[in-house]
């Protein structure tokens, strides 16, 4: 199963971003082999509703989990719509991310842990 | 005459400015734009009535119709409409209404129903009509009760748009169509730096405008000097004076408590009438 992670860089040891709809790129990777794609995401400079435009943009890479820091409402219900799983509170590198996702050792998301527009610095 | 009272920087005065204003005219009608917090109100003892409810259309899906082709989402640019697999998830908060999605339904599986954003309320005195528009608590999204709120606009007086502060979508439509556009600024370096970016925008829209400088005696003279080496017309000063102070704080407009800045206020728009004529000094 192939997990995306938000991340500040295109390599394993770029670190976390931990924004989902408004982070700077996602990393596809496969824990497995460690191969991974780096995505640009597009959303990040949405008006509105970059959490479920980037939820679609990553379910249509086939991935089974996400790994982030933060997930907004909107972005949950996309995700959870999709079938992927959400672990949060993530920081740090990509490589280590993978590694603690493999041990089991990433918190699972039950819902939203930030309000709306969390991503948006401050902005709102 | 149309005239929008805008500015940059929240509280520099528009909402004294757009109050005294409308009340040293003799035909004029005031309209608060800022519905995320309108304040004109306020100056007035009687209550604002509801005049009318507005909304927007947003789409209904026929889910079981629908085949999740995604050409919804895809057109819909405020991304309130998501296809993620077999499920087609819908954003209200963040739909314009636009109508869009229901044009592209190639399976006409969308009906438009209205959603409420708030309301337009009436008030003033019975010599100077006040309307405004109030956005319902929670909602993003306040242009289409301005554009709504701005159509009451009688176009046989002088009306004047009390707009919300800041250069972002709600303060253009406040200021689209007027005939002119009055900037209220404090003499301050931060005054100065949103006045700026206040007029870019003014200058964009392509409205004729001016500065009205609110607080004067605080602050420098960078505003008055910016004014003059960019030639914006410095419209009026009004000082910073304890005694309007103390009458803002009661809620009661500065020409009523100090008669004396009812010429003040009328001068601003004979300046402006001026400009407009092409007899001004700019």
């Amino acid at each position: 199963m192939k997990v995306a992670i938000t991340s500040k860089g295109m390599d394993l040891e770029a670190d976390v971003d931990p924004r989902f709809g408004r982070c700077q790129y996602f990393l596809i990777v496969d824990p497995d082999t460690m191969n991974f794609e780096g995505l640009s995401n597009e959303s990040a400079m949405a008006s509105g509703g970059a959490g479920p435009q980037a939820a679609q943009a990553i379910s249509e890479k086939g991935v089974g989990a996400v790994i982030t820091g933060n997930v907004g409402p909107n972005a949950f219900q996309a995700l959870d719509a999709a079938g992927i799983k959400i672990y949060i509170g993530a920081n740090g590198t990509i490589r280590d991310m993978i590694d603690k996702f493999k041990r089991g050792e990433l918190e699972e998301a039950g819902g939203a842990n930030v309000g709306s527009h969390s991503g948006m610095g401050g902005r709102r | 005459m149309k005239i929008s009272i805008a500015s940059g920087k929240g509280g520099t005065g528009k909402t004294t400015i757009a109050v005294n204003m409308a009340l040293s005219l003799d035909d004029a009608m005031l309209i608060d734009c800022d519905v995320e917090e309108p304040n004109c109100h306020l100056f007035f003892k009687e209550p604002m009535e509801k005049v009318r409810d507005v909304g927007i259309p947003v789409p209904e899906f026929d889910l079981d119709k629908c085949d999740r082709c995604g050409k919804c989402a895809d057109f819909c640019q405020y991304n309130a409409i998501a296809v993620i697999k077999d499920k087609l998830l819908f954003f209200e908060e963040l739909c314009h209404g636009c109508g869009g999605c229901k044009i592209i339904c190639p399976l006409d599986v969308i009906t438009e129903v209205e959603h409420f954003l708030g309301v337009i309320e009436k008030g003033g005195t019975d010599d100077m009509v006040l309307y405004h528009g109030l956005l319902n608590i929670g909602e993003p999204f306040g242009v289409p009760i301005i554009r709504t709120v701005k159509d009451l606009a009688d176009d046989s007086k002088t009306v004047i748009f009390d707009s919300p502060p800041g250069t972002a979508c709600p303060a253009v439509e406040a200021m689209n169509d007027s005939d002119y556009v009055i900037l209220v600024t404090e003499p301050t370096p931060f005054g100065l730096h949103d006045l700026r970016l206040a007029v870019d925008v003014v200058i964009k829209i392509g409205t004729p405008f001016g500065v009205v400088v609110n607080r004067g005696g605080i602050g420098d003279d960078r505003v008055d000097r910016y004014c003059r080496e960019e030639e914006i017309p410095l419209l009026a000063t009004i000082p910073n004076d304890l005694d309007i102070a103390r009458l803002y704080s009661k809620g009661i407009p500065i020409i009523k408590g100090m008669p004396e800045y009812k010429d003040v206020f009328a001068g601003i728009y004979d300046k402006i009438d001026e400009i407009i004529d092409g007899r001004g000094a700019y």
